[in-house]
């Protein structure tokens, strides 16, 4: 286990849990009273640090080492799954995860952003930050899943599109724009849910869902805070105070009418129960599809363009500014 | 979202203000030439030394590109609040008004060109950079809306360099989806969405409708593309190709359809908008005329 900053008070105590029971265990012995007392200082010391997490908290949390990934929860809760592979046009970009399952029984298309584990594992897949081809892969699966009727889940963690040459060369803008207007078009149900870090348009470019969830320490954000800071403040290390300012955690998000439902997280995170959140999860996708399965092809692209259509806040002056009429 | 090295402007001699004066010499930040204002101003914002492209304010890019007298605003009332509370945005946004005169960065309407009813739409690079919010969002969508219920084909100019207004967070980043949506409706019903890109777009205008156009036309040497180019840099850690997300280097790998010099966008509009919509209303008409129904006015 990696601890983050505000997490480190407990990894004193948990390492001393850790070796006591090691050595129970190896000596065959009772030390339940030893352990016991220092559970419960874990416990209350896990609820105080996580009662009160700061949205610079959250934004860590969502980009925590040990935070649970797409395959994660496609390895617990998706059954027979089929990985596809590549856009059909360049390459297959590993930042992207497209495949069939099914969940509780129902076959779905599943997309998600995939991080990797460990530094080999992330520069294969560019740290969840996928290239055109990488939206391009996304596309193909979910035009398949239109046309055999498979709902389709997706599910959002990545830090962002990839800014790079050869992601403008092939057209990031275009590959990203292309997919927020399919999505809006598909026939079939659509429950998008943000895992971790919902990084601009390389998130969005998988998020036009007839639903958006949103696991409790998980941001979703127009840019990463880093960036604000560095384009609005003009200093990167003020990424802390402007990450509350950016209103990017979810119950903000809900307020904002940007996602629809926040699915909880175990108490110290989703890295500290990835089995418990993952039912968590899976819970959400079940109840909505259930929903969303009942109606009709029509109706979900309605509710889907309304859904959108909706959001956004302005108020009308009743001056018109300077008439434009005329020229 | 994404940020770019703000163009350099022709810098008045001797005067502070921003919009140039009458008679006044600038020296032209490309090839350090000195021409006066009605120069600049007639060679429709160009350098008429070196044909250095510099933002055409958005009243002068409105009477060029449509009709005299044919421009009709809708929505000039829409304005923005500040959401999220952010920091500065108040004041910002104040700013932006008493420098335009206007209320949010983008201009809708309708109006014709040679002739040919369209709704227009332009993003006021001077609002805010051009930047996409709830107002610019919502304004675009309507447009497109328009375009489909009145049917008539739909132009917009992007110069959209400051992408996804940061001050509005994540509710900019859905006016993304919304917008491209909209776009995705129009082209459902077969009315076309022309698509003109001035320098500089990027971020999350460049990655929704201004990318969306059935037909995409760049001004020579407009900044276009998703990320920021120091961005960029930052990322690969080292100096982007001369040309890089220049319209030039888009045509070339295929982005756009074509880079259009500011005089002619005008001209090029028109037989686009002929082939891809009025050719087929003309038949049409035609052919109610000999079933004996009436003419729908509505496109007249
Ligand atoms: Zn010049």
């Amino acid at each position: 286990m990696r601890y983050l900053e505000f997490e480190k008070p407990l990894r004193e105590i948990e390492s001393k849990i850790e070796q006591l029971e090691v050595y129970a265990s190896s000596r065959d012995i009772d030390l339940s009273h030893e352990i016991q007392p220092l559970k419960d200082r874990l416990h209350s010391m896990v609820d105080e640090i996580f009662s009160q997490l700061t949205p610079w908290q959250r934004v860590q949390l969502a980009r925590h080492p040990d935070r649970p990934y797409t395959m994660d929860y496609i390895r617990n809760f998706v059954e027979e799954f089929v990985e596809l592979h590549g856009d059909r046009m360049f390459r297959d970009d590993l930042a992207i995860i497209t495949g069939m399952g099914s969940i509780a029984g129902r076959s779905v298309a599943i997309v998600g952003h995939q991080k990797g584990r460990d530094t080999d594992e992330n520069i294969r897949r560019n740290f969840g930050m996928p290239h055109p081809e990488g939206f391009r892969k996304a596309r193909r699966m979910m035009e398949m899943a239109d046309r055999h009727r498979l709902p389709i889940v997706c599910f959002i963690d990545s830090p962002g599109a990839f800014p790079g040459l050869g992601a403008e060369e092939r057209g990031q803008h275009v590959a990203i724009a292309e997919n927020l207007e399919i999505m809006s078009k598909l026939r079939v149900p659509i429950v998008c849910v943000v895992l971790g870090e919902g990084g601009s348009g390389g998130a969005l470019a998988i998020g036009v869902g007839n639903r958006v969830l949103m696991l409790e320490n998980a941001y979703y954000a127009v840019c990463t805070p880093e960036a604000c800071a560095a384009i609005i403040l003009k200093d990167r290390t003020k990424a802390a105070t402007v990450a509350g300012t950016m209103r990017i955690v979810p119950n903000d998000l809900l307020n904002l009418g940007v996602i629809d439902e926040v699915i909880p997280e175990p108490i110290g995170g989703a890295h500290r129960n990835p089995g418990e959140t993952a039912q968590n999860v899976k819970a959400g996708i079940v109840r909505h599809l259930d929903h969303l399965c009942a109606l009709g092809e029509d109706e979900l692209i309605e509710q889907r363009y309304k859904r959108f259509r909706d959001i956004g806040v302005f108020y009308e002056a009743e001056t018109t500014g300077p008439a434009l009429a005329g020229i | 979202m994404a940020w770019f090295r703000k163009k350099k402007k022709f810098t008045p001699i001797g005067a502070q203000k921003t919009d140039l004066p009458e008679g006044v010499w600038a020296k032209c930040p490309s090839c350090a030439e000195y021409v006066t204002n009605d120069d600049i101003r007639r060679n429709l914002h160009r350098c008429p030394k070196c044909d250095h492209y510099s933002v055409f304010p958005i009243e002068e890019r409105i009477q060029h590109t449509l009709d005299d007298g044919s421009f009709e605003e809708f929505d000039s009332n829409l304005a923005s609040k500040n959401p999220l509370d952010f920091d500065g945005y108040d004041k910002k946004l104040q700013s932006a008004k008493q420098k335009t005169g206007r209320h949010e960065a983008c201009v809708a309407g309708r109006g014709t060109i040679h002739g040919y009813p369209v709704i227009f739409a332009a993003l006021d690079f001077s609002f805010m950079g051009g930047s996409m919010g709830s107002v610019v969002g919502e304004k675009i969508t309507r447009c497109a809306e328009r375009a489909v219920n009145d049917e008539l084909p739909l132009v917009v100019i992007s110069t959209g360099g400051g992408g996804a207004r940061m001050h509005e967070g994540t509710l900019s980043l859905m006016q993304m989806a919304k917008t491209s949506a909209a776009i995705g409706r129009m082209k459902q019903h077969g009315v076309p969405f022309i698509s003109v890109i001035a320098h500089p777009t990027m971020g999350g205008v460049a990655a929704s409708f201004a990318a969306l156009g059935d037909v995409i036309i760049a001004e020579p040497g407009a900044l276009i593309g998703f990320a920021g180019p120091r961005v960029i840099e930052q990322t690969i850690g080292q100096q982007l190709p001369k040309g890089f997300q220049r319209a030039e280097f888009l045509l070339d790998h295929g982005m756009i359809d074509m880079i259009i010099e500011r005089p002619q966008v005008r001209e090029t509009l028109k037989p686009l908008i002929h082939h891809m919509w009025y050719a087929r209303i003309a038949a049409r008409n035609e052919q109610r005329d000999q079933t004996g129904l009436s003419i729908a006015g509505r496109t007249a």
